[in-house]
């Protein structure tokens, strides 16, 4: 059972993707995980063969789990250190009826579709494999107008859950974590005025937001400040090589996540605004993928959109640094002898003490107002 | 198409980006930002909704003419081939 943030201690298996003698590569999905944090598809991390499923669906385990053996390619069979599936499977948890909901067999499509269309899984026949449901189950069911109250009840449990998990975290971070705080203003003038222009060539379906500005911009400024792009491990500083830059996306039944786009600082702003579209409309449809939960090595949050004009946060663990944007305003300056009005955002960062200090990342954030003032380069 | 079908369409739209909300109790002169809990990126979606069932081209600089639902059937109507109403 992968560990998808500090704060998840269990998870239940939904079901298998794959079974044994299948063959899988690095990055396939493998399973589907029921966590506080929605339902989470399993992503494998090696190539090889499934040899065996030791976890069966329905049952919730503790984090680090072996849920299955996979032997890569050119490996033995294994036997001796292969758990036995009678020790490795635990007893499933006794679930509420209405946490039954979440542990239908159910393809994520179809999971999607029942969201949309409102449907009650836990009434829906599957006519997939074994049982599954499939989208023509849901489509069937949502014809024949079957009622949403458990779904309903079900939903409100996992923001429960889900409102417990960020308070266990963020309590532990303010425990734990020695933050300290720094912010400045950056004038949006060019980034918006280089926006306006772009997004007048291009159709709708390809514009950028400038949100993708600013997180191209921390990505990049943390090559310049590479300790905040950074994980606080068994009391040391662990610096990432890469860039995951984990965007905090509110959700419609309340609650947060801050899933990663992988590979921030390598992607051109199109390939960032694709990936981001898609990342925010996975999270608020229940389908991320596990290394979005586990690899975010900074966290982006901007209030702005709800009017704070200014927002700082507090830092994910085992993360070092989370960076805010607060709301567009208009900021009086003086420029060659005169007061002017220039568009421009409150940046704040909330960092580590153990990792960091007020000018490292002090410097970070000038490098964030530098980058964006040339953003035609980012 | 008419104004009828017209603010059909932009709530059916609405209703798969805010599938949450209460769309029968939407004020039709009131911002949608103001009665829906829709960020930019949900905006976003909107449009290119919009564009491509209305197939009317939106620049930016209409952004503001399509923040409420009777700014929405005013600035569609303007621009498609619309019928009267039976």
């Amino acid at each position: 059972m992968p560990t998808l943030g500090a704060d998840m201690t269990v998870g239940t298996l939904l079901a298998w993707m794959k079974k044994p003698g299948d063959e899988v590569k690095r990055g396939e999905i493998i399973a589907e995980v029921d966590t506080d944090k929605g339902v989470i598809e399993v992503e494998v991390f090696t190539n090889g063969i499934i040899e065996k499923l030791l976890i069966e669906p329905g049952a919730e385990v503790p984090v680090g789990t072996v849920l299955a053996i996979i032997r890569e390619p050119g490996a033995e069979v294994s036997s001796a250190t292969t758990p036995s599936p009678a020790e490795a499977l635990k007893p499933a948890a006794v679930v509420s009826p209405s946490q039954l909901e979440s542990r239908v067999h159910i393809s994520p499509a179809a999971r999607k579709l029942a969201t949309e269309l409102g449907v009650d899984i836990s009434r829906v026949t599957g006519t997939g494999s074994g049982g599954r449901i499939q989208r023509v189950d849901i489509e069937r069911a949502a014809a024949a107008k079957l009622t949403d109250v458990v779904v309903r009840d079900a939903a409100g449990e996992r923001q429960a859950r889900m409102r417990r998990t960020i308070a266990a975290a963020m309590a532990r971070s303010k425990r734990e974590i020695p933050h300290y705080y720094l912010s400045t203003t950056i004038d949006m003038s060019n980034p918006m005025a280089w926006l306006a222009e772009e997004n007048l060539k291009r159709p709708v379906v390809d514009r950028l937001l400038y949100g993708v500005l600013l997180i191209k911009a921390v990505a990049l400024a943390l090559h310049e400040v590479p300790e905040l792009n950074s994980v606080w491990k068994d009391e040391k500083l662990n610096v990432s090589k890469e860039i995951n830059v984990g965007v905090a996306i509110s959700l419609r039944q309340g609650g947060l996540v801050a899933p990663a786009l992988l590979g921030t600082d390598k992607q051109n702003l199109d390939e960032l605004m694709k990936n981001f579209r898609d990342l925010v409309k996975r999270a608020r449809a229940g389908s991320l993928r596990s290394s979005e939960l586990s690899e975010p090595t900074i966290t982006l949050t901007s209030l702005g959109e709800r009017g704070a004009e200014s927002v700082f946060g507090i830092i994910y663990p085992p993360q070092v640094a989370i960076v805010g944007f607060g709301r567009p305003m208009e900021w009086p300056r003086t420029m060659d002898g005169q007061i002017v009005l220039r568009p421009a955002i409150k940046a704040t960062l909330s960092a580590d003490h153990r990792v960091s200090d007020g000018h490292r990342g002090s410097l970070f954030l000038t490098a964030i107002d530098r980058l964006l003032q040339e953003p035609g380069k980012l | 198409m008419t104004q009828d079908e017209i603010r059909a369409t932009v709530l059916r739209i609405l209703g798969e980006i805010a599938p949450e909300a209460d769309l029968t109790r939407l004020k039709s002169n009131v911002s949608f930002r103001d009665q829906l809990d829709i960020d930019s990126m949900d905006f976003l979606n909107f449009v290119i909704a919009l564009d491509e069932e209305l197939d009317v081209r939106i620049p930016e600089s209409d952004y503001p003419k399509l923040s409420t639902l009777d700014a929405c059937v005013e600035l569609f109507s303007s621009r498609t081939a619309v019928k009267d109403a039976p």
